[in-house]
């Protein structure tokens, strides 16, 4: 069974070299001078790297999920593509990332086989995940882009504090819910018809949603605060089963968000643009506006790779701007197509549905919660930026995992990924045993 | 927690699909509507990337071509008229802000090169850019420079050129024109030169009176409804009572009886109203419509850069039922209105035996790889009059070019056959209001035996006549095209 697994992986990794290699081409196709067999090239490398991983998880990992990998290289292919399609100098550098990402991927596996212990830990990755969040606003190290504070540059090193954060998070939440979801179910009791949680237990709770208020004050950025505090909800939902809950938790952050928005300029420019982009068309609308524009360019099945406008042509003024971090979304919409972009969604719900699977055949609370948090707040970090570009809901600067450019996004949903097969390993390989054969742990 | 799990992917699933919802709104329902927005400079920047085919003379001239500025990504084309103003008309222009006109805009799909979805997904799969396609056109570049020098000289009208067997347009000229590498920088200033229009394309918009060209239509309809034979003749006085007014010959010039041919070489007033009379109002419609007045000429100009020739009242054409004064339509007064085009098509269905072909600027299309995908099958338009009719109007058109108005328009060794016009056009505005104004025409063509050319030269806000200003257009257009033909 345990290679018959892996076999399944290293077969659906075929494909995604194979997209890959015709991805390059394409884009090698278009600018007609250099076509070469350089593309396949690049495929080749990918793929050498995609099997060095997947020989690595088949000694460390034999049993995790067979799927998420390939899926993700699927993501991680497909972003290299757009981007180098945008600019070859920053396919490199986010090449260069994949590997770090990897290098990341491999010793979280390695030394996080027991994540139990990061139960033991919960309240310093708490405290740790909120300092990243907090970062950016520190003096000396703390960067604002376009409004946010999102990033933090200590000397040569650039990164964005969030996406690591948000694992951090998601571990404590995990971990805390999984003692406390007894008690939170069991103490809560109904006060005008609304079932609300005990009061003591609620502290922890609401110190997140304070947290996640904090963000739109200190670091603007209203997708981060959606990002967390969504996921915050899900696992409270999965944890307690009460809806209640998620309602109250939602009434509070819009309750939130409201005032905020009306009070925190940033934030408020946000809201305004989104609800009326045709108000300042050349200037705070432009990017949503034209983001739309690239979109309705597209069609069903696009302008083709390598085909769409990003810049104005004779110029160097952006058409659709962060083409390759915010918007890229809108790029694949215009140069695939509806048809590409529906591709893109159904590669991020096969990847919700493989972490959820996880989170169903976990044994444990703690894995149960792990899983269905990680899984979470990736998936809600993909609504939140495709969400933002298509004008569901207001854009904010969340990457699209895997895909965007970026080294923090991609090395920390590396991490993620780790952490979800390591989730995935155990509980497959439990699942595997005969009933009974080992001691149920946890409930 | 299995449960709460299974609804959490329940909720997303829920959420990718409103994705999907939107993404589709924005990419394909609503795409139109966004395309069209102002706000949208995309569909314009797409444009200029795309490279528009070149528009050739009939000899190969390049009247129009697109350069590449910049490159890579940020390549993008403009539009070069090498010829300047002399293919103003019929060519037109085409730039992304300022659009397309004349034959630039009709055959914009086939010089952008767009092809079917299905074709065109092919193309990006092979990663082939779009391009366009060349069209080579009609027009005779030497014929097209003697029109519009001599148009220059005469004062501002028009000159059309129909092959008449094939229908191929060989000039379009209109004076004055305007340069359309100028369009860019000027296109306002162009638009608000009301003295000399110069956007205005003459030969297909110049809507004009006919004066006695007109009588060609009218001894049509009476030959081929069979009203008159050659050999009729009607007893032409020197004035005629018309509906309380007198209708004159020039010089008021007494007749007798005379017949079509005499008739037509001394272009004689109340001969052609007493005809036209005889006619009726219903045959003369009928014969006028099958050489294509009341509708917009079948040319390949954009249909509202081009306009219909009738008797207009109001900027309306009158039908046959409304109350119109035929003696006086007959010899091409009243209120008609007449293009240089239209004009060019009568002599050209004449000249083909009586049948009318359309007529047509473009004569091939060339993909950006030389292969000829289209070519122009002349097509018959109507066939207005029989070929014996023909013949006969041949015969007095002739006898005017030889002993009368119109002798201006001979060409030595070569029988012309042609009609004068000279409408007189006193008080009108845009000639500045003159008393002495006329609109000189002359239609005709050449070799009258076997004709090679049929031509519409007209000026307006003239006191000269048709004979002094118009024929020796017509002779020398006629000659060079002539020659160059061989």
């Amino acid at each position: 069974m345990r290679s018959g697994v892996r076999n399944r992986e290293l077969l659906a990794l075929v494909p995604v070299a194979l997209l890959l290699s015709a991805g390059f081409a394409a884009v090698f196709a278009q600018e007609n001078a250099r076509l070469g067999n350089l593309s396949l090239v690049y495929g080749a490398y990918f793929l050498a790297v995609c099997v060095a991983t997947h020989i690595y998880l088949r000694l460390r990992l034999p049993d995790a999920d067979p799927y998420l990998f390939p899926l993700v290289a699927l993501l991680t292919a497909f972003g290299l593509v757009m981007i180098y399609r945008i600019d070859e100098s920053l396919a490199r550098d986010q090449a260069n990332w994949f590997v770090l990402g990897l290098v990341l991927f491999a010793l979280t596996i390695q030394f996080l086989r027991d994540y139990d212990v990061l139960e033991r830990y919960r309240y310093t990755i708490a405290v740790v995940g909120l300092l990243l969040l907090l970062a950016p606003r520190l003096p000396g190290i703390g960067q604002q882009v376009n409004g946010a504070y999102l990033g933090v540059k200590i000397g040569p090193l650039a990164f964005q504090p969030a996406e690591f954060s948000k694992i951090c998070i998601v571990v404590f939440l995990a971990s805390y819910l999984r003692e406390h979801r007894e008690v939170l179910i069991v103490g809560a009791r109904r006060v005008l018809g609304v079932t609300l949680p005990p009061l003591k237990h609620l502290g922890p709770l609401l110190v997140v949603w304070g947290a996640s208020m904090l963000m739109l004050v200190f670091i603007r950025d209203l997708g981060s605060s959606l990002m967390f505090f969504a996921a915050f909800l899900a696992l409270l939902y999965v944890a307690t089963g009460r809806f209640s809950f998620v309602a109250i938790g939602m009434a509070l952050f819009l309750v939130g968000a409201w005032f905020f928005a009306s009070t925190v300029p940033h934030v408020h420019d946000r809201v305004e643009i989104w609800l009326d982009p045709y108000h300042d068309p050349i200037g705070s609308g432009y990017q949503i506006l034209q983001s739309i524009f690239a979109q309705a360019d597209g069609g069903l099945f696009g302008k083709g790779f390598g085909q769409g406008l990003i810049t104005i042509p004779g110029t160097h003024a952006a058409l659709l701007p962060a083409a390759q971090t915010d918007t890229i979304y809108s790029l694949i919409v215009n140069e695939l197509g509806l048809f590409g972009a529906c591709g893109v969604i159904l590669i991020y719900l096969l990847i919700a549905a493989r972490g959820f699977k996880i989170a169903l055949l976990a044994d444990d609370g703690f894995s149960k919660l792990l899983a269905t948090g990680l899984t979470a707040v990736f998936s809600i970090q993909a609504f939140v930026i495709i969400g933002g570009v298509t004008r569901v809901i207001p854009l904010t600067g969340v990457t699209l995992p895997f895909i965007s450019y970026g080294g923090s996004s991609i090395v920390a949903n590396f991490v993620l990924l780790a952490l979800l097969l390591l989730v995935s390993d155990r509980a497959r390989r439990e699942a595997a045993l005969p009933r009974g054969a080992l001691a149920m742990e946890g409930t | 927690m299995n449960r709460q799990i299974v609804k959490l992917f329940g909720l997303i699933v829920v959420l990718f699909a409103v994705l999907i919802g939107f993404t589709s709104y924005w990419s394909v329902f609503d795409a139109q509507a966004l395309k069209e927005k102002e706000a949208n400079k995309r569909p314009l920047l797409e444009q200029q990337q795309i490279k528009r085919g070149r528009i050739l003379a009939a000899d190969g001239t390049v009247l129009a071509r697109s350069v590449a500025k910049g490159h890579g990504a940020s390549r993008r084309y403009v539009r070069r008229y090498p010829e300047g103003a002399l293919y103003g008309h019929p060519i037109g222009y085409s730039f992304v802000r300022q659009g397309n006109s004349e034959f630039e805009q009709y055959h914009d799909g086939e010089l952008v090169g767009n092809s079917s979805e299905l074709s065109s997904i092919l193309d990006q799969l092979r990663g082939k850019r779009q391009e366009g396609n060349d069209i080579v056109t009609n027009i005779e570049p030497e014929a097209q420079r003697v029109a519009l020098s001599d148009l220059k000289e005469a004062g501002f009208g028009a000159v059309v050129a129909i092959e008449p067997r094939s229908g191929r347009v060989r000039v379009l000229a209109s004076n004055p024109s305007y340069d359309p590498n100028r369009v860019p920088f000027e296109l306002s200033k162009l638009n608000e030169n009301e003295v000399e229009s110069p956007l205005l394309d003459r030969a297909t918009q110049g809507q004009y009176p006919p004066g006695s060209t007109f009588k060609v239509v009218t001894a049509a309809a009476g030959l081929d409804s069979g009203t008159i034979t050659p050999e009729t003749t009607i007893d032409a006085p020197g004035e005629l009572d018309v509906q309380g007014q007198p209708l004159q010959n020039d010089f008021t010039a007494s007749f007798g009886p005379i017949t079509l041919d005499t008739a037509l070489t001394n272009s004689v007033n109340t001969w052609f109203a007493q005809l036209g009379e005889q006619v009726g109002p219903e045959t003369l419609f009928e014969y006028m419509d099958r050489f294509g007045f009341n509708s917009t000429p079948a040319i390949d100009l954009p249909e509202d850069q081009v306009y219909a020739s009738g008797i207009f009242e109001g900027g309306q054409l009158l039908g046959r039922n409304d109350p119109i004064d035929i003696a006086r339509v007959a010899i091409g007064q009243e209120r008609l209105a007449v293009t240089p085009l239209q004009m060019a098509e009568v002599a050209a269905a004449i000249a083909n035996g009586g049948s009318l072909m359309k007529p047509q600027i473009w004569s091939r299309v060339v993909d950006p790889d030389g292969r000829v995908t289209k070519r122009l099958e002349p097509s018959q338009y109507s066939r207005p009059i029989g070929k014996q009719t023909a013949a006969e109007l041949t015969t007095a058109m002739e006898g005017v070019v030889s002993e009368g108005t119109g002798t201006n328009a001979a060409i030595p060794g070569v029988a012309v056959a042609g009609k004068t016009g000279t409408a007189e056009t006193p008080f009108n505005a845009t000639c500045g209001g003159g008393a002495e104004e006329n609109q000189a025409w002359f239609i005709g063509f050449a070799p009258a035996d076997e004709p090679k050319i049929a031509i519409a030269a007209t000026v307006e806000c003239t006191t000269a006549f048709g004979n002094d200003v118009a024929a020796p257009i017509f002779r020398d257009v006629a000659e060079t095209i002539l020659n160059e033909g061989g």
